[in-house]
């Protein structure tokens, strides 16, 4: 690794350079970074310890530092795909055509919070919130809706939904049935990372146990029937998003992921049966240098941790695919235009650090739903770093940096003792039980928001570059049309009256026998879906045979 | 601006309003609460006190909650204080526990307070059995008060309640370290919680063990053990069991009332000892004069000594001790 | 002899999952001295309001990220009302757009404050609103 100049001039010149540096007059500024890593002036050969046989290879070789295909970007670019929807079925289904119509082959499901949290939109709790930020599917049937005249064996559908994935899944699985379409055709993703609910995002429907029970099962029923389906999406943005630095972002979600290889290896599955159909979603955020180190660190440990504690033999197994979304949170209400330049940075550093997809925030963020103008804008600094940046010609460029590589080595031994700490607490569910992610999470996202008022990390249009005028009025709001809840209201009673209550009441006992026993879960709620049994029906009956799920005070 | 008067009149009326606004005062130290208390302590007593204590995060809320299930579901009505620590730094606090008992929170026979413990080291607050007062003279029948997370010292809840629950749960040495701390000394119910969890056992047993091993009086309570899991709703009842069993044996021999006359006389011990307090130091007339003594040489004790002297024989007529 | 604290319960509405601004406002209220009951996440306008009751708080604060702050800031402050809480402060903050802000605070609901509002602002707003509110009701307590 040593350069070939003689070593004592090297050491000559470092000392130079110490002591230039220790006279030279610095700014009044904070070098930390947002995980509170002291950052030296500069990196060199002495701040790496590296082998790059072992920690490196190539792209494409274990353990995928260097990116997960040897040709990278090369090979194919990154997904560009932008989460949305909202509205009822209908509407979303129309603009699901019309994107397919314009070439588009992944659609991308947004659901509303009735939906995400197992309510029927005619449920008194979801008043005010139908159809308000996604799309509202309360049965069977709007889920048919949804995906009318679309051809369900060839779309690749993401859905993001935790809690109820299981049911909304079998939703679609009797929608593809009732088009004629063999589970087995089916492709996509359910979000399904239920540990990270309960962490960061805060939408569950039962306590873990029960939980990741339904998600084992789901694993098990499309290893079988459906192998073309992702079944968990296992997520850092959350946890990110809620607060936590970087490194906590790693750690905790690299720990879930290797949680739900627990649970499937113990549910009787083979490892390599579905550790491929496991992806990552991370966040990328403003400290650029150290959101790189992250994504090749994420990949680094997940490939030692699946090859040498799990055993698995399948590189497949192996590689940490992940979408990649840039960091709401940094986005701010003030001057938003100022938003579109931070998101560039942020998916500039998705694209280094070599993510397969990308989602870029639009700059009204902090106002609503984007805006169709907005949302291009976003759309289009994806496009820009594609074709006109060389950003995506070469494989893993900042590998070998000292600086990088600096980063993702101390990321990764952070991570691990971080994967310590969770084991000395009992694991992962105890550590949710107990509230100490959730604690950590807090703590982390206070002392940024302790610094970001006390000027040590500074934030344009917030503590410097401030503006007197408010110049937020200036942009356009997204405005969803409030008749929604009606209309999906008056359509659900309508169902009620039409279906076979026989039918619905034999399918919820059966869910309701299911969950007592061992039958596979996802299997009954395939059955139900086609008795039209609704979302908010099935959910119930999981709510009263596993219980609820009460928040640990953390405060 | 309510009168007394007037909030003695709702809370009679029913009102629950008049219930929280009664313990804010008392909290606040407005002297509106003695002369509220003052009529409706005839009402006062009817209510059972059971004080919930234990370390941090044993299960304490989640208990409370429980139990409460068990007396909504028997139609008692319940009155629960609980009492988080505040700040030492800022004076303000974070009160929490209400999460835990959330499902609680719509059913109009039960009423939950949280309390800070403001200056108090105890592991309640000053205010805490005023607001069981408040509380039992509204009528509700039984009260609960969770304390504090508590390490080696706070036992203020033994007299506070005719029942204390110490509640225990497995791992980080917790029940070991409690026990030689002196939980087991005011406790009347043991509760070992988190039977589900590895250890349990262990623990139940040393508690045990403890408890058989410890001297006491001829006569004297002898707390039982009890498990239960109380985040899954299991032995709960085995708990309220032994709370029952606790009582019956209170109810014997005039122990209850020798029991609640001691509280009672704690309390008054405690008022009157603040009230000197403040009217001692208040004006910071003695402050100066012990400053001065120091000053002078003087060593702790004969400082104190000569203040005692200087006040003992005022004592009784504050007005002229804060002129001193 | 008096301890009067400035007494807040900070709530969750509504399906909403984001607390990472609540429970940041609820920490820095504490550190600004007020004793701060947080509800945790998803309530109901009605428990709100039964909670504000029981705790006899000066202050309810609702942060609502989730668009539904047209519906839950007035029946909160219905529910409120309902049990003779009419003169509790009402505060808030989240994803609420201005014109909608601008619009429940002339209507008397409450008083909004959006994203990029320093913490320290907030705190010091409803301590002074305080102070006020207190000095009026005078020597009393
Ligand atoms: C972080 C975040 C998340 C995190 C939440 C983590 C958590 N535990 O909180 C994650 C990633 C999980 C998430 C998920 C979702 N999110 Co989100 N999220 C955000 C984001 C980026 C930042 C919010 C935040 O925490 N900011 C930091 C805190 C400190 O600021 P704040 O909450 O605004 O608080 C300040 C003020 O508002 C005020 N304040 C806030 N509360 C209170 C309370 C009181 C009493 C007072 C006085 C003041 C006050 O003071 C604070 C200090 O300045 C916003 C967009 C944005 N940039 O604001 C979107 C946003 C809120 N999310 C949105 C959506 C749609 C969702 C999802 C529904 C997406 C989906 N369909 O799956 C899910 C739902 C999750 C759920 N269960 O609720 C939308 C909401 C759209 C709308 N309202 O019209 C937004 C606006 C993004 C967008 N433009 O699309 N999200
Ligand atoms: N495994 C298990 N966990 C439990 C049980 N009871 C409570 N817990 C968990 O223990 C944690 C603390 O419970 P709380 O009821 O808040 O404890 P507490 O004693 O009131 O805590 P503080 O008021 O903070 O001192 C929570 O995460 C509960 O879910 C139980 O029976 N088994
Ligand atoms: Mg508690």
């Amino acid at each position: 690794m040593s350069p070939h100049t003689d070593s004592v001039t090297s050491v000559d010149a470092r000392a130079l350079w110490t002591e230039a540096m220790a006279a030279a007059r610095l700014r009044e500024a904070s070098f930390t970074t947002l995980s509170g890593d002291e950052l030296r002036a500069v990196y060199g050969p002495e701040d790496v310890d590296l082998d790059s046989e072992r920690d490196l290879g190539w792209p494409g070789q274990f353990p995928f530092t260097r990116g997960v295909h040897p040709s990278m970007y090369r090979g194919r670019l990154w997904t560009m795909r932008q989460f949305a929807g909202f509205g009822t079925a209908r509407q979303t289904n129309e603009r699901f055509k019309f994107l397919l119509e314009h070439g588009q082959t992944g659609l991308s499901v947004a659901f509303d919070f009735p939906t995400l949290m197992g309510y029927d939109s005619d449920d008194a709790i979801a008043a005010g919130e139908v159809g308000q930020v996604g799309v509202a599917i309360s049965s069977l049937a709007d889920m048919e809706t949804l995906m009318d005249g679309i051809p369900m064996g060839e779309v690749s559908t993401s859905m993001t939904i935790n809690g109820p994935a299981s049911i909304l899944l079998a939703f679609y699985i009797a929608a593809a049935q009732n088009q004629g379409v063999d589970p087995a055709a089916i492709r996509g993703t359910v979000q399904n990372d239920i540990l990270k609910e309960y962490q960061a995002q805060h939408a569950w429907l039962v306590a873990p146990e029960p939980a990741l029970r339904m998600v084992t099962d789901m694993m098990a029923w499309c290893s079988e029937h459906a192998p073309q389906w992702n079944t968990i999406s296992i997520s850092g943005y959350h946890i990110r998003e809620a607060g936590s630095t970087a490194a906590q972002e790693l750690a905790f979600t690299l720990a879930n992921g290797m949680e739900y290889v627990r649970r499937g290896v113990a549910a009787g599955l083979d490892v390599d049966a579905f550790a491929p159909r496991l992806s990552f979603f991370f966040d990328s955020h403003l400290d650029f240098f150290e959101e790189i180190a992250k994504f090749r660190a994420a990949r680094r440990i997940w490939a030692r941790k699946m090859r040498e504690e799990f055993g698995a033999r399948d590189p497949r197994s192996w590689m940490c695919r992940f979408h990649t979304q840039t960091a709401g949170v940094s986005l701010t209400a003030q001057q938003p235009e100022n938003n579109i330049v931070r998101t560039a940075f942020e998916a500039l550093a998705a694209v280094l650090g070599g993510t397969q997809s990308l989602h870029t925030n639009s700059m009204d963020e902090t106002l609503a739903l984007p805006t169709e103008k907005s949302v291009k804008i976003a759309l289009r600094t994806q496009q820009i770093i594609a074709e006109e940046t060389e950003a995506a010609h070469v494989a893993d460029p900042l590998g070998g940096s000292y600086f990088v590589e600096a980063q993702t080595a101390r990321l990764e031994a952070e991570a691990e003792a971080a994967f310590a700490e969770i084991e000395r607490r009992g694991g992962v569910v105890p550590c949710i039980e107990a509230g100490w992610f959730q604690r950590e999470i807090h703590r982390s996202a206070y002392a940024y928001q302790r610094a970001v008022e006390a000027g040590e990390k500074r934030v344009v249009g917030i503590n410097c570059y401030t503006e007197e005028e408010d110049s937020q009025a200036s942009i356009e709001l997204h405005r969803i049309d409030s008749s929604v809840g009606e209309e999906q209201t008056s359509a659900l009673g309508a169902l009620r009256e039409r279906r076979d209550d026989a039918a619905v009441r034999r399918e919820l006992d059966a869910v309701r026998e299911a969950c007592r026993g061992s039958e596979n879960l996802l299997e009954r709620f395939v059955a139900a879906a086609h008795a039209y049994c609704t979302l908010g029906e099935i959910a119930a009956v999981l709510r009263e045979e596993f219980g609820h799920f009460k928040e640990p005070q953390i405060l | 601006m309510s009168s007394a008067a007037d909030i003695v009149e709702r809370l009679r009326a029913g009102e629950r309003v008049a219930v929280a606004r009664l313990i804010s005062w008392a909290e606040n130290g407005d002297a509106r609460f003695a002369e509220a208390l003052g009529s409706v302590f005839e009402d006062v007593g009817r209510g059972r006190r059971t004080g919930i204590t234990g370390p941090p995060g044993a299960g304490k809320s989640t208990l409370t909650n429980e139990l409460t299930g068990l007396q909504r579901a028997a139609g008692r009505t319940v009155g629960i204080l609980a009492v988080d620590p505040s700040s030492p730094f800022s004076g303000g606090a974070l009160l929490g526990d209400r999460i835990r008992m959330e499902e609680r929170t719509s059913d109009p026979g039960v009423f939950i307070r949280s309390m800070a413990s403001r200056g108090s080291h105890g592991g309640l607050a000053r205010a805490a059995i005023d607001a069981c007062d408040v509380m039992d003279a509204f009528g509700y029948e039984e009260l609960l008060v969770e304390t504090v997370g508590v390490g080696q010292a706070e036992f203020d809840v033994m007299e506070a309640v005719d029942t204390v629950v110490v509640v225990l749960c497995p791992g980080a040495g917790d029940g070991i370290q409690a026990m030689k701390a002196g939980l087991l000394e005011v406790a009347d119910v043991l509760v070992v919680n988190k039977a589900d969890v590895a250890g349990a056992e262990r623990l139940l047993t040393d508690l045990e063990d403890a408890v058989a091993l410890r001297r006491r009086a001829e006569g004297a309570w002898e707390p039982p053990v009890v498990a239960c899991s109380a985040g899954r709703g299991e032995g709960v009842e085995g708990v309220w069991e032994a709370v029952e069993h606790h009582r019956r044996w209170l109810a014997e021999d005039g122990r209850l009332r020798a029991r609640r006359a001691r509280l009672r006389i704690a309390q008054v011990r405690g008022a009157v000892a603040e009230g000197l307090a403040a009217r001692l130091w208040g004006s910071g007339g003695l402050t100066e004069r012990a400053r001065s003594l120091l000053e002078e040489g003087g060593t702790p004790y004969d400082v104190a000594a000569d203040l005692l002297s200087a006040v003992s024989a005022r004592v009784v007529e504050p007005e002229e001790v804060s002129g001193s | 002899m008096t301890d009067r604290k400035i007494r807040v319960l900070v709530g969750k509405p509504g399906l909403d999952g984001h607390d990472r601004g609540a429970k940041t406002v609820a920490t820095v209220l504490r550190d600004h001295g007020m004793e701060v009951i947080y509800t945790g996440l998803h309530q109901t306008p009605e428990m709100i309001a039964e909670v504000a009751a029981q705790e006899d708080v000066d202050v309810v604060g609702l942060s609502i990220l989730s668009g539904a702050h047209m519906e839950l800031f007035p029946r909160v402050r219905a529910e409120l009302e309902q049990r003779g809480l009419g003169e509790v402060m009402l505060v808030g903050g989240g994803i609420i757009p201005p014109e909608d802000a601008a619009a429940l605070e002339a209507q008397g609901y409450a008083r909004l404050f959006g994203p990029g509002t320093p913490t320290e602002e907030i705190a010091e707003w409803i301590k002074a609103r305080m102070g006020e509110r207190l000095a009026a009701e005078g020597g009393g307590a």
